[in-house]
């Protein structure tokens, strides 16, 4: 089975500043579920941003296949559309665009570029209820300006709502439960879940083991430096949580 | 959402070149001789036939002009016009009034069919049977250099005893109500750029709805320069009389050159007792290239006097062209209970500079004014906010709410507020709000990492930042200036 991403030798930094990603490597298979737990300030978010394309970041070298293909040549839109989507730790307010609008116009760029179907707006309007329905999203949410005074919960349900509607084959989470209660945790987890399938993988990226409770890994690697310096099972996440990551700091180091 | 979808496409079937209206029309004109005197005065009079009075008006005019000192005061800079050097009439040659369309040069109305105003076709659409409701009629004027060239839907406006017509006509049919109003809201003497059009102006629409009556359909004007060196000077004057109601829009686009070109326009409205008028612009002159060479220099004054009780008066303007915009649509609340709004979107790109805002003057009692400025300003542009609210000793209650947002795109270019307020009266209340933001490229990248390429996000930002004010306009006109702002944006990130 061909990996659906893979991460060979990778180094990474700020443009014109720090280095961050150290001589990364990972392998993701279809269907899997990986988590990367690491201290603060390991390079967790960094490792979102690069294989999201954000501006402001250089790959210095290395490789990153996507389902077999270039993923560093891409924009960050043609990422998107051939199936990369992050889950943003802090979402972004855009004024004055409806949240329906907006999933309209992502989810009918994405399939445009691949070619496929468009959506009318009763159509996508039917689906997007319905998984408002499963995240209890006020309806009410879906005409408001996206993200704009959003509460911490209702963000990151709207952004599990854009994960669900999209269709990604790879979910990268960046700091999925922050400024989650325990029930709202448990809704975006439902959310996620829900979209485990044999085609599809995820990266967790979290601190803190409690999400992993609820979206239960495959794999967990322990990231610090930079780099990936350990790997498990998901039993790796407790004994984390009991001993922390002083060890593994000073391994990297 | 739809809308967004057609900007979308809108913007991607554009070519290199942005401006599409840039085209030139072929056709034998006939112009003044060159420069402005007391004959070119008399010449353009009486090409026009006019009544001695108005030939009086025009002499005045001038004699006044030549003492006047430009305004220096905007922050816009530009070389001196050399007042000697332009052509201050031009008409297609052998120009006689139409009677009607087919006696119209079809070159002429092939222009307007490329800018998107089939004149024709709205006049045989009237002869049709449409159901009720599912087309907007729209009456047109269409003034091409000096001259108004078509009026569409003559005979069902004059039915409803509406009067819509060149005002180079209304003084021949209509001389009285003409001189009654003509220049009471925009004095000959009001500025030097009024000034100047009082003395030289050719064309423009002359409006006039009667007591009681609802206009039936928007009424529209298009203004298009074609001419080299040639200003253009149109005067527009719309009277709605007691509880009369009318919707009123003006476009423009001019020929791309590399000189600047002039346009100096005055419009002067007048509501009387429970009156509304509602005006809207979509100015689209051509802007110059982006190296800030050639594009129209737009020095226009506009104003609306809501002179009786509970009269209503609302400016919608999209501005995306020109060179330079120097342009202040105001309402003058004279009568008590009158309102006044002004929403407007100022959009700059290149070198272009925009120097633009309101006044709302509050004379009468219970007075209130609403302002909504968005300026969007990207590339090398410069982008001013001007505005004044004044209450007035005797204007109990006056109150104004404005708000002010501007939006930068990149980092060369800029954005200004400049607001006066001067409040007389103690009972006045006045709030403002004021706003500067930049696209940031987060909220890009949020957008990109959705799947949308880098224009529809920029395209989508910017729409979410003006809808407020995208709402006021006619929904035709609405999705018109959705894709005018996304062309006038393209390229402006990145």
């Amino acid at each position: 089975m061909a990996p659906l991403l893979e991460i060979k030798d990778l180094h990474a930094e700020i443009t014109g500043g720090r280095k961050i990603i150290n001589g990364m490597n990972l392998v993701i298979n279809p269907g899997e579920v990986h988590a990367i737990m690491g201290p603060n300030g390991a390079g967790k978010s960094t490792l979102s941003y690069v294989l999201s394309g954000k501006p402001g970041y250089e790959i210095t070298s290395g490789e990153v296949l996507f389902r077999g293909q270039d993923l560093l040549a891409f924009s960050p839109d043609e990422r998107a559309a051939a199936g990369m989507f992050l889950c943003f730790q802090y979402p972004l307010e855009i004024p004055g665009v409806s949240n329906m609008a907006f999933l309209h116009t992502a989810l009918n760029s994405q399939r445009r570029r691949r070619g496929g179907v468009e959506l009318t707006s009763p159509e996508l309007l039917r689906k997007v209820r319905e998984l408002g329905r499963q995240l209890g999203i006020d309806p009410d949410m879906l005409k408001r300006p996206v993200n704009v005074g959003f509460s911490g919960g209702e963000k990151k349900r709207n952004e599990t709502l854009q994960m669900m509607l999209l269709e990604p084959y790879m979910c990268v989470l960046d700091e999925a439960d922050s400024g989650l209660d325990i029930d709202a945790m448990k809704v975006v987890a439902a959310g996620v879940n829900a979209l485990r399938s044999a085609e599809r993988s995820m990266l967790v990226i979290t601190h803190y083991q409690r999400l992993l409770d609820y979206i239960v890994p495959d794999v967990v690697h322990v990231f610090a430096a930079g780099r990936i310096v350990h790997t498990g099972g998901k039993e790796l996440a407790l004994e984390l949580e009991a001993t922390g990551y002083a060890q593994y700091q000073n391994e990297a180091a | 959402m739809a809308a967004v979808q057609d900007t979308v496409d809108q913007v991607r079937s554009v070519d290199v070149d942005q401006y599409k209206y840039g085209f030139e029309t072929n056709i034998e004109s006939e112009k003044a001789p060159k420069g402005l005197s007391e004959e070119v005065i008399r010449f353009i009079s009486a090409k026009k036939d006019e009544p001695e009075w108005m030939l009086q008006w025009r002499l005045d005019a001038y004699q006044r002009w030549l003492s006047m000192p430009e305004p220096e005061w905007a922050r816009v800079e530009f070389p001196k016009i050399d007042f000697q050097d332009l052509y201050y009439w031009a008409a297609p040659k052998a120009f006689k009034a139409p009677k009607s369309l087919d006696e119209v040069d079809p070159e002429i109305l092939r222009t307007y069919e490329k800018l998107g105003i089939p004149l024709r076709e709205q006049e045989i659409l009237a002869g049709v049977e449409v159901p009720e409701g599912e087309r907007t009629k729209i009456a047109v004027d269409a003034v091409f250099d000096s001259v108004s060239v078509a009026t569409t839907f003559k005979a069902e406006l004059k039915a409803a005893g509406v009067i819509f017509m060149p005002i180079s006509e209304a003084l021949h049919e209509h001389p009285d109500l003409v001189k009654k109003y003509l220049g009471t809201v925009v004095p000959v003497t009001d500025n030097f750029y009024a000034t100047l059009n009082s003395a030289v102006f050719s064309d423009g629409s002359f409006v006039y709805i009667p007591p009681g009556v609802r206009c039936p359909m928007e009424l529209s004007t298009y203004f298009r320069i074609n001419e080299k060196n040639t200003g253009q000077f149109e005067r527009t004057l719309i009277i709605a009389d007691k509880g009369a109601y009318v919707s009123y829009l003006e476009g423009c686009t001019a020929p791309m050159r590399d000189e600047n070109q002039l346009h100096a326009a005055v419009v002067e409205l007048i509501a009387l007792d429970d009156a509304e008028i509602k005006y809207s612009t979509v100015q689209n002159w051509y802007p110059g290239d982006s190296e800030g060479k050639g594009g129209i220099y737009n020095f226009v004054t506009k104003r609306g006097d809501c002179r009786g009780r509970n009269a209503k008066i609302s400016w919608t303007q999209v501005e995306t062209g020109s060179a330079i915009t120097w342009k202040y649509p105001s309402c003058v609340l004279r009568g008590d209970g009158s309102s006044g709004e002004f929403y407007s979107i100022a959009i700059s790109n290149g070198r272009q500079q925009v120097d633009s805002g309101t006044k709302m003057i509050h004379l009468g009692k219970n007075t209130s004014s609403r302002i909504i400025s968005k300026g969007i300003s990207a590339g090398k542009s410069n982008n001013t906010y001007r505005g004044l609210v004044s209450a007035h000793r005797k204007a109990d209650g006056a109150r104004n709410f404005t708000n002010c947002d501007s939006l930068l795109i990149g980092n060369d270019c800029g954005a200004h507020t400049v607001p006066y307020i001067e409040a007389k009266n103690p009972t006045a209340q006045f709030e403002h709000e004021a706003t500067t933001s930049k696209i940031s490229e987060d909220m890009l990248f949020y957008c990109m990492q959705r799947g949308l390429s880098q224009e529809d996000a920029v395209a989508l930002v910017v729409n979410g930042f003006v809808r407020d004010v995208l709402q006021q306009l006619p929904m035709e006109f609405a999705v018109e200036a959705q894709k005018l702002i996304s062309i006038s944006l393209e390229g402006s990130v990145g």
